[in-house]
């Protein structure tokens, strides 16, 4: 039964020491995400939706629980095992894009299929890994920007390249912590659309947003409160 | 490879890398700068130190001197470890010029009387450098032409000529035409007096032969005169002939330490040879020594010197290794976001770790090679800009009319210049280990945290 999800959580807990008390965020998160699914995590502020995400990528580590990728338990994986999934099986949208200012856009999307291999790989492998940042700018509409550097973009053609940046290395999954959170809402929409159309092609997409509307774009969605999910849609 | 390039655009593209190779360069050119100076300086004066003495001495401190000094010379001449040997006299004399030459320089002072054979003791030392004037054979030194019936002396140069403002001393072509009357007091074997009763001073008046320019304080206190001449002004001869001092020189590629160890073996079987003759308890008193040891009042000075150097570019070093650490703390801190980013598309602690001391090696690499450049470049153009400080500003490092000193050293060790070069990148790379490593073990979550950004 568990193969047939991508990702799937069982009894997640997760807590955070504020100066002397400790502040529950977690309180056994149970999720399953299918393959190819688009699933919005929605909440209030606070409510722990991106620190679900960063466990769900293996950017952070629960108290209790486990996450599985396709029926292997995540948390036994070994830290090269863990670099190679963030790596390879996983992609993050981040709110704030987090583009480094000193590699141009082609350079800032290749950057991880760079970072998953040796000087001598990358020597045999670079010119795909160019075609393929190429083409997944011409994709989103930058095929004009490859030169440019992300400081002089605007909000939504930076997404749009860290969206490119996450597709990169074909990951199995992408997540996406408030992909739109600091976007004007025309621009937010055309993410969505972009979101939708990839996830039309068959990428798994797991979202987090505080935003009820920009949830609605997704197959299904659930939500965070006081610790544990519920189903909301789909 | 990512590490290559993301190191070699933080250098290119943050601000704070240029303050930091600038750091660098400045340390390395002034280590550079200044320990080509004074390690040519030291290097120069060490060079003259064992040019004076030859390399080793056999010696006594006694003004009695020694005897059998003929044998043990013929000892060491068999030797092949033994290229040259020279016998000297060393005492004190007062010298004071006597009327009937044609210069108006007046000396009337004690001097160190140093008397040797021109032949042997221009094999063994550098003398036949450090004359002014002979232009023919060296044995010939002590000959002159203005009174025939004097024997020929030598001073040292600091007597008779002042020094320009190039450190050059101001000769006139002809040698000056100076008589002086040296005057010494003759000992016996005993170290008595040898005249008591009567003239206690033996005196005898000396025409100048020519100038000797040794570069050290010699110049300023020594007369030569020749060995037997000074033998007999310090009482010396006799049935047993004394003298003070064996120089000699090893022959090429015999080793300082070995060589001496074999002079040492040599004269205590000669020791033990003549320990029933007359005169032998003055061989007691008699040490071999190298040439470092025999004029360690001056060399230790110089080494010294270069140990507090050493001292102090440790400390420069220290410093770079400080500079560097606050200059990474700060990279680190302001890129802490960036570091989320890379364990994001998962690169490893380890990985991240070492993309900041690529970066920190940049850092050493470009800026020693900035400060090895520009030092080597200020270093080839030191000479020429002293003579301009000298002509425009009336600035001089060291005051040639004071210090023995010509042209500046300039010339560059490239051992020495690698050796900085070296420690330049290892300070770097000491200096950014600890805020590599911090920025190894940052937390993607707490970095990429909105609330942080």
């Amino acid at each position: 039964m568990s193969n047939s999800y991508i990702l799937k959580t069982e009894g997640i807990y997760k807590s955070y020491r504020m100066g002397t008390a400790k502040v529950s965020v977690l309180r056994g998160v149970d999720l399953a995400v299918k393959k190819g699914e688009f699933l919005a995590v929605i909440g209030a502020s606070g409510s722990g939706k991106s620190t679900l995400l960063h466990i769900l990528g293996a950017l952070d580590k629960p108290g209790s629980g486990t996450v599985s990728f396709n029926g292997r338990n995540v948390s036994q994986f070994s830290s090269r095992q863990l670099n190679k999934f963030r790596n390879k099986d996983v992609g993050f949208v981040f709110q704030f894009y987090h583009l480094f200012d000193e590699l141009n856009i082609l350079e800032n999307v290749y950057l991880p299929a760079m970072a998953g291999s040796s000087i001598i790989g990358w020597l045999g492998m670079r010119n795909r890994a160019k075609k393929r940042a190429r083409t997944l700018l011409e994709r989103f509409g930058l095929s004009e920007r490859l030169r440019h550097k992300p400081y002089q973009l605007s909000g939504g053609e930076r997404q749009r390249v860290a969206i490119a940046r996450a597709l990169m290395n074909e990951p199995e999954v992408l997540l996406a912590d408030e992909p739109t959170g600091n976007l004007d809402q025309h621009t937010g929409n055309d993410i969505l659309r972009v979101f939708g159309e990839i996830n039309k092609a068959g990428q798994t997409i797991i979202m987090v947003t505080h935003d009820q509307r920009i949830a609605e774009r997704a197959n299904r969605i659930v939500r965070l409160a006081e610790g544990k999910i519920t189903n909301v849609k789909g | 490879m990512y590490k290559f390039v993301l190191a070699f655009r933080f250098l290119l593209k943050r601000r704070i890398s240029y303050f930091s190779v600038f750091a660098v360069a400045l340390c390395v050119f002034v280590v550079f700068v200044v320990m080509t100076v004074l390690s040519g300086l030291t290097a120069d004066f060490k060079k003259k130190t064992h040019l004076w003495s030859g390399d080793c001495v056999v010696s006594t401190k006694s003004l009695v001197g020694f005897s059998y000094y003929e044998e043990f010379m013929e000892v060491l001449q068999k030797e092949k470890e033994i290229e040259a040997v020279s016998a000297v006299i060393k005492s004190y004399a007062i010298v004071k010029s006597v009327p009937g030459g044609n210069s108006s320089v007046y000396i009337d002072r004690t001097l160190e009387v140093i008397g040797i054979e021109p032949a042997s003791y221009s094999k063994v030392t550098g003398f036949s450098e450090w004359l002014k004037y002979t232009t023919g054979r060296i044995q010939n030194s002590f000959e002159q032409s203005y009174d025939v019936n004097l024997p020929g002396c030598i001073i040292g140069i600091g007597f008779l000529f002042e020094r320009d403002t190039n450190g050059n001393y101001i000769m006139p072509e002809q040698m000056p035409q100076i008589k002086v009357d040296v005057s010494c007091f003759p000992l016996t074997a005993k170290g008595a007096l040898a005249r008591a009763g009567t003239a206690v001073v033996s005196s005898k008046i000396f025409a100048l032969s020519d100038v000797a320019q040794t570069g050290i304080s010699s110049d300023w206190k020594s007369v030569y005169l020749p060995f037997e001449q000074a033998q007999l002004l310090c009482g010396m001869t006799g049935e047993l002939k004394r003298a003070n001092a064996l120089f000699m020189k090893f022959t090429d590629g015999v080793g300082l330490n070995a060589g001496c160890s074999k002079v040492q073996f040599l004269w205590d079987q000669f020791m033990e040879d003549k320990k029933d003759l007359r005169q032998s308890e003055l061989l007691k008193n008699v040490k071999v020594q190298s040439w470092k040891v025999y004029n360690r009042d001056m060399v230790a000075v110089a080494e010294t010197q270069q140990a507090l150097m050493i001292i102090v570019f440790a400390m420069m070093g220290v410093i770079t290794v400080f500079i560097v650490f606050v200059v990474f703390y700060m990279i680190v801190s302001h890129k802490s976001k960036d570091i989320g980013i890379l364990k994001s598309v998962g690169i490893s602690n380890g990985n991240i770790m070492l993309l900041f001391l690529i970066f920190a090696f940049l850092i050493g690499a470009l800026g020693s090679s900035i400060g090895a450049v520009g030092g080597w470049q200020f270093l080839l153009h030191i000479n020429q800009i002293e003579d301009w400080l000298f002509e425009h500003f009336d600035f001089q490092l060291w005051d040639r009319e004071l210090y023995a000193i010509g042209d500046i050293p300039n010339s560059i060790d490239w051992r020495v210049l690698v050796t900085i070069i070296l420690s330049a990148v290892s300070a770097c790379l000491i200096g950014a280990f600890l805020p590599s490593r911090q920025a190894g073990r940052l937390q993607p979550v707490e970095t990429l945290r909105v609330s942080k950004l």
